[in-house]
């Protein structure tokens, strides 16, 4: 057993504790205790990069105990990606909280290291109770960081988003329940050996079950109909947490990506692909709807959440062709999208800190102190999002266009696909001429009670963007790794062989 | 003992997701409880209904239960219990932040929640705001 597997979940949840006890009042302490664990945390999971690539799965046996009968964290080549996602987000988000939201109110680090710790165990569990627990830790963590620094309307939002939650996780539990009293089991590879020997008569239960599940994967990424709170949680919490939630839709995609292929897939028997007929059209609609939003958002907060649940549309509706090839495509517009929203949440909220009472309402406002540095990071943010060259969002929508080629489907994604990326760019034109351009018509006054940022804050958005850029310029080597990725995520009997071998002694 | 079991998940559950999609936040709350309820009842039913079965090795034994979802009914108890404080004190926070207990946010809210809004009224509610009462750090 390689120890490096379990330091995503231990490292910021030792650190989250120490800086509860030790850190509270200190806050110089605190943030450098902080950036320190971000920083070290994106170290290991570049190591667990390296790792993972040369193709084999590995896998870590809480306590030692065997699988399926203990917990097992499994390491493979899409979630050493996702923690390595995780950690460059998570350190640019950081970086601008330093720039002085982290002081509005109490335990925004310790809070953002439980969040970390929460979404790399999601992403490194091979076990579905586990999950839950993980989910819980995450949205445990987001609940205190969404009320962060206070605000009646934003707690009233943090009371929607809880609840929303609160109603998710009991439905997930019906559902691992369910699946439980069919399979006997609750280790994601076991499921996957005994999916397709399920007998007809428990078939029904089986498939009910794993539609909840896959129910609830879709509350976490926000897909239509299940997409309500999206909007009022990110418009309202703070800008960084906005920016850092951008992950956690992600988290319910990794979910969908990782069960539904590896135990409802090819070998599944009667349930084999059994949440393509419903991926594909919900994530298609959530596309339309999404970018139709972002036509009729109110506020740049709104805008962003909006070209969010678009981009989770996209990105389910080609993993719903569960085809290897347009596996690999949604890959490179995950990580695409995940760091463009939230380089545009951290742009917002540059803006919304510029015009006082306005906010980022598109409402007049006079002209914002450095308005020529926000608008042009604000123009990179939204060439990305919309999917516009040179950026990586435009290659993004290039390989799942080639992606999805063979679906029988394809006509509707090449049609959607490009029709709402020219009302997402009309939206974001609009949202652009009015806030950056439109200032110029009144007299320049700044906002009262502005205070001006330190560099970190455009240090944290240009890395950000920075990333996409890289992400664009070596977009070849990306999408042949990303191929991999697919490649390995299709052939689960590695997975499968690498999680159970344990239970055999073979280390 | 079947029909028992499973009539009492089923009313749970409908009595909570109406209660849930009720306005104001304490009807919620109850809802909520009421569904973790239902769900830790159904986790339970998982491992079969049997009675005077033991879910530990004992000597005497004439047969087991599966004690797995025992455990599994045990973390979802902390948490849920868990989750509806935070709960509550959120919506608490916000009716004292806010004015009124309406679940919607002002833009989408119904005129009853103007009428209920102890701000507008000019008088305070019967429990004062705490300085202690931060939401949601749990």
């Amino acid at each position: 057993m390689n120890h490096l597997l379990i330091l995503p979940i231990l490292l910021p949840a030792v650190v989250g504790a120490l800086l509860v006890l030790a850190a509270r009042h200190d806050s110089v302490l605190a943030r450098s205790f902080a950036v320190a664990s971000t920083v070290l945390m994106l170290g290991i999971a570049v190591a667990l990069l390296v790792l993972a690539s040369d193709g084999q799965v590995r896998s870590y046996a809480l306590g030692a105990w065997p699988a399926p009968f203990g917990i097992v964290l499994a390491l493979d080549r899409l979630s050493a990606l996702m923690l390595v996602l995780t950690a460059v987000l998570g350190l640019g988000v950081l970086l601008y909280a330093i720039g002085g939201w982290d002081q509005r109110g109490k335990h925004f680090h310790p809070l953002f290291q439980f969040e970390l710790m929460g979404i790399n165990g999601a992403f490194l569990t091979g076990d579905f109770f586990n999950l839950f627990v993980f989910f819980e830790i995450l949205l445990i963590a987001s609940y205190g960081l969404m009320v962060h620094g206070g605000g009646g309307l934003r707690v009233k939002a943090g009371v929607q988003y809880v609840v929303t939650n609160l109603v998710g996780s009991s439905v997930f539990l019906i559902a691992v329940g369910m699946i439980y009293s069919v399979t006997g089991t609750l280790n994601m590879a076991d499921l996957a050996r005994i999916v397709p020997q399920v007998p007809a008569a428990d078939q029904a239960l089986l498939q009910t079950g794993a539609v909840l599940l896959l129910l609830v994967f879709a509350v976490k990424a926000a897909l239509v109909p299940l997409h309500f709170w999206l909007p009022g949680t990110y418009a309202n919490a703070p800008g960084p947490v906005a920016a850092l939630f951008a992950i956690m839709t992600k988290v319910g995609a990794y979910s969908i990506i990782r069960l539904y292929v590896l135990a409802f897939g090819a070998d599944a028997g009667a349930a084999a692909w059994l949440a393509a007929p419903w991926l594909l059209p919900a994530g298609l609609v959530t596309l339309v709807l999404g970018m139709t939003g972002v036509l009729a958002a109110r506020s740049l907060g709104q805008m962003a959440s909006f070209a969010v649940i678009g981009s989770m549309g996209m990105l389910l509706a080609t993993v719903a062709v569960f085809t290897p090839q347009a596996t690999s495509a949604a890959l490179y517009y995950l990580i695409h999208s995940t760091l463009a929203a939230g380089a545009l949440f951290l742009v917002a909220d540059l803006v919304a800190e510029r015009r006082g009472a306005q906010r980022d309402r598109f409402a007049a406002a006079p002209r914002i102190a450095q308005g020529g540095l926000v608008g042009g990071l604000f123009f990179v943010a939204a060439i990305a999002m919309t999917g516009m060259p040179p950026l990586s969002g435009f290659i993004g929508k290039l390989l799942v266009l080639d992606g999805v080629r063979a679906s029988a489907h394809a006509s509707w994604f090449w049609a959607l696909i490009l029709s709402t990326s020219l009302i997402a760019i009309v939206g974001f034109s609009r949202a652009g001429s009015f806030v950056f351009w439109k200032a110029h018509a009144l007299p320049a006054a700044p906002a009262p009670g502005y205070r001006p940022d330190g560099a970190l804050s455009f240090v944290a958005v240009g890395g950000l963007l920075a990333c996409l850029v890289l992400l664009t310029a070596f977009a070849g080597p990306v999408h042949a790794w990303l191929e991999l990725v697919a490649a390995q995520l299709y052939a689960p009997a590695g997975y499968i062989d690498a999680v159970l071998g344990t239970a055999q002694g073979v280390r | 003992m079947e029909f028992l079991v499973a009539s009492a998940i089923g009313v749970m559950t409908a009595a909570g997701i109406y209660m849930v999609l009720r306005a104001r936040t304490f009807p919620v709350v109850i809802g909520l409880s009421l569904l973790t309820y239902a769900t830790n009842l159904f986790l339970f039913a998982t491992g079969r209904l049997a009675i005077g079965r033991p879910p530990v090795i004992s000597a005497d034994a004439a047969g087991y239960i599966d004690p797995l979802p025992q455990a599994l009914v045990l973390t979802a108890i902390v948490i849920s219990f868990g989750m509806t404080a935070v709960v509550v004190v959120m919506a608490l926070r916000a009716y004292l932040e806010t004015g009124n207990d309406h679940v919607d946010l002002p833009g989408d809210a119904s005129p009853e929640a103007t009428e209920d809004d102890w701000k507008l009224r000019g008088r305070k509610p019967a429990p004062a705001p705490a300085p202690g009462g931060r939401g949601g750090r749990a």
